[in-house]
């Protein structure tokens, strides 16, 4: 039965492939590029749909240098990676970090944004979380279990959300889950915020500038705490995903990205939206 | 395709088949409480204006904006966080539960009210000139002949509830579909997973719609003599 | 509550993007009713007239979409969809890459989920045609396709036109799945404009009231049809 049904699937399919899926020109064409539109102030939406913030920004000029043309769409969060490897985007701007699991099934540019990511809280809550101002790198075996097992200490029995398929929920799950902290993961990244400003949720994690712009919209009832963590499982900054083997586009989005970094366009950017300096050297 | 790979999968996604169930069995519960109630009230005047307007409202929405209304749009009002609800409505598992308990309801309604209305007046009647009371008739007469008529479409319903439970993962519940959410982002590996899934649903509403025929045929025993369509 | 200019048609209201989405939500729904109801068809005439095997497979077809959650469909199509066009595309000799968007996966998932069910609706009205109208067909010499076309059609519809309004309104509510797919209908456009402004209730609440309005009024408009298509029928205690 199952080998009739995917005939069956097939043949009906196949008429829409006919009406719908014609060649893409291979010269001259309009690059797809895909973001989230609700990961502040990396990329977000006006009311009218037009999409806004530091990574819009930053592909225009990208685009500008390399020298190509391009549309930016939006897209959920949820399959936006599975996208660029099928080939459904050519790239992909979302703050996405570059890591060795996401290597195995997109390429990336060079990276345009450091800095790691930290945890929020409600005001009310009164929880407080150990090493704030103080930064650790995974790759650092002592310095990462000294200051993991104290958060988990104070989380113990606690909820944390995190968006879905993300570094901070690769970094919850791998340290504080086995340590008696609830994970509870969302597929939008705006939902996290809403259950932790709700008090379903004892804590947040995500990036230090998206916490950022949180904070900035709720600096009453919300605070950012706890040491905050990059390096090893949460990878080297964030970069422009492409699909698997597309050398040329990456090696041309990151000689722009080199050129913007050189003559300080990138730092000029990052003042803009952050209001501080979040990118590296190249 | 990877055998292996599907195979731990397949695993993986029936460890969300308890809450799969829970949510499913509670909510038909739920349901047909509710639907009972409603078919009660509407033996009154306002009472049937209240339950035409519910029967309207939840089925004539997508159950995902319920859903979505119950779990961030209730817990937008202060009044509610800080009420005697709050412990329930802040738990994921209860919001969704409550939005299918609602959901259900109002179909579940629809289907006993065709019921009810099939039942024979002389049976009522007959059931009234032996001296039964009215909570006796209910109980004897309306309400085994209304179910009986109701079967074929309520069993359609018990099936339409499986597979509405689907929809609470994207309120962070890990019920089946939402275990295979997570997998997916996680090895991008999305059609075994879908299949692995899919085929776990299949098996549970095949095994509603042989139960329902079984039912069916227990219920009718002066039609042994012509099941055959 | 108190923002009410947000719905509104300003430069900070949501009210055009949201007549947008309410539209694709339409517009979705339309072409996967279409795709249902040729489905429908198809797969009816299979389980009426269809020899043995045809029958196996419609039936077994209407189980499967009958069991599997929509959602997992609409995923299925998405995900998987691609590889399949692909797969189909290749072998027909198209030059690639082929892809399939938001709205084709959801109008393909919805409209063959549709059209399991629409198929039953329409089985049961073909079996409801008298059989002296055809055998008439027949005498006057019809072909089989013209004997369709203009005896068993024409009053299969009619019967199951109310059948056919109810799929109509799973297929609205079923549309607001397809809002997995980044699609932006109105489901869609209500989940961004409640995370943005944080104002959850007002947006569900508007996006509920669009849902109402398709509902409701195309509700009205298969009444109007059904009504339309009974003119100079007798029927006896209606």
């Amino acid at each position: 039965m199952t080998i009739t049904r995917s005939t069956f699937l097939r043949a009906g399919i196949a008429a829409a492939a006919l009406l719908s899926a014609g060649p893409v020109l291979a010269e001259g064409k309009k690059l797809v590029f895909v973001t989230e539109g609700a990961f502040p102030p990396f990329n977000m939406t006006k009311p009218d749909g037009t999409l806004y913030g530091f990574e819009p920004d930053l592909l225009a000029e990208v685009a500008k240098r390399a020298g190509f043309d391009y549309e930016l769409k939006a897209q959920a969060w949820d399959g936006m990676i599975q996208g660029v490897a099928d080939g459904k985007f050519d790239g992909a701007v979302d703050a996405v970090t570059i890591t060795a699991k996401r290597l195995e099934v997109v390429d990336f540019s060079a990276p345009y944004t450091t800095g790691g990511s930290t945890f929020a809280v409600a005001k009310d809550s009164g929880l407080t979380l150990p090493g704030t101002g103080t930064a650790v790198d995974l790759g650092d075996a002592a310095a990462t279990e000294a200051s993991v097992s104290a958060i988990a200490e104070a989380l113990k029995g606690k909820t944390v959300g995190v968006q879905v398929s993300t570094i901070q929920s690769d970094f919850l799950n791998t340290y504080l889950a086995p340590r008696g902290v609830t994970i509870r993961t969302y597929p939008n990244g705006p939902d996290v915020y809403q259950d932790l400003m709700n008090g379903r949720l004892d804590a947040a994690m995500s990036s230090i500038t998206n916490i950022s712009a949180f904070l900035k919209k709720n600096k009453d009832t919300a605070e950012a705490t706890g040491a905050s963590f990059k390096g090893g499982i949460m990878g080297a900054g964030v970069g422009i995903v492409v699909q698997k083997g597309n050398k040329e586009l990456a090696d041309k989005m990151s000689a722009a990205l080199k050129s913007m970094s050189d003559d300080g366009t990138l730092e000029a950017l990052s003042m803009k939206w952050f209001e501080m300096n979040v990118t590296p050297k190249l | 395709m990877d055998l292996s790979f599907i195979g731990t999968m397949f695993l993986r996604i029936l460890g969300g088949l308890p809450l799969t169930l829970n949510l499913w069995g509670l909510s038909l519960l739920g349901g047909a409480i509710l639907a009972l109630g409603l078919n009660l009230l509407r033996t009154t005047r306002v009472g049937d204006k209240v339950a035409s307007a519910y029967v309207f409202v939840f089925r004539g929405t997508p159950l995902l904006i319920q859903i979505f209304m119950i779990y961030f749009g209730l817990a937008g009002f202060g009044f509610i966080r800080h009420s005697v609800l709050w412990p329930f409505l802040r738990e994921p598992y209860w919001c969704g539960l409550l939005a299918l308990v609602l959901n259900d309801a109002a179909y579940t309604s629809e289907i006993l009210r065709g019921g009810l209305r099939a039942v024979p007046r002389g049976a009522v009647e007959a059931g009234r000139v032996s001296g039964m009371s009215r909570f006796t008739i209910l109980r004897r007469i309306t309400l085994p002949l209304a179910i009986r008529q109701a079967l074929p479409a309520y069993s359609s319903e018990v099936i339409s509830m499986l597979k509405a439970t689907a929809l609470v993962s994207t309120i962070t519940l890990m019920d089946m579909t939402g275990i295979a959410r997570a997998a997916i982002s996680e090895t991008w590996r999305a059609v075994e997973i879908l299949l692995s899934a899919a085929a776990i649903y299949l098996a549970l509403s095949l095994i509603v719609t042989q139960l329902s025929v079984w039912i069916e045929r227990r219920l009718s025993p002066w039609q042994f003599q012509r099941t055959n369509r | 509550m108190e923002d009410l200019a947000l719905l509104g048609f300003g430069p900070d209201g949501w009210g055009k993007v949201l007549v947008q989405a309410g539209l694709m939500t339409l517009a979705v729904s339309v072409a996967a009713f279409v795709v249902g109801l040729a489905l429908g068809t198809l797969i009816a005439w299979g389980r009426v007239s269809g020899g043995g095997m045809a029958r196996a497979l419609a039936h077994g077809y209407t189980a499967v979409m009958r069991g599997v959650p929509e959602i997992l469909v609409i995923y299925l199509f998405y995900f998987g969809g691609r590889q399949v066009v692909t797969a189909v595309g290749t072998a027909l000799g198209f030059p690639g890459p082929f892809d399939i968007s938001g709205f084709m996966a959801g109008m393909l998932a919805i409209g063959l989920i549709s059209g399991a069910n629409q198929a039953e609706v329409l089985r049961g009205a073909w079996q409801a045609v008298p059989k002296g109208t055809i055998e008439a067909g027949r005498v006057v010499g019809m072909s089989r396709f013209t004997l369709f076309r203009r005896v068993i059609a024409p009053q299969a519809l009619v019967t199951a036109l109310p059948g056919l309004g109810n799929q109509w309104q799973s297929v609205i509510k079923e549309s607001a799945l397809v809002s997995v797919t980044g699609l932006v209908e109105t489901m869609r456009q209500v989940s961004v404009a409640a995370g943005t402004t944080q104002e959850h209730f007002l947006f569900y609440a508007a996006g509920a009231a669009i849902y109402l309005a398709i509902t409701t009024l195309s509700d009205q408009l298969f009444r109007l049809a059904e009504r339309h298509s009974l003119r100079g029928h007798q029927q006896g205690g209606m």
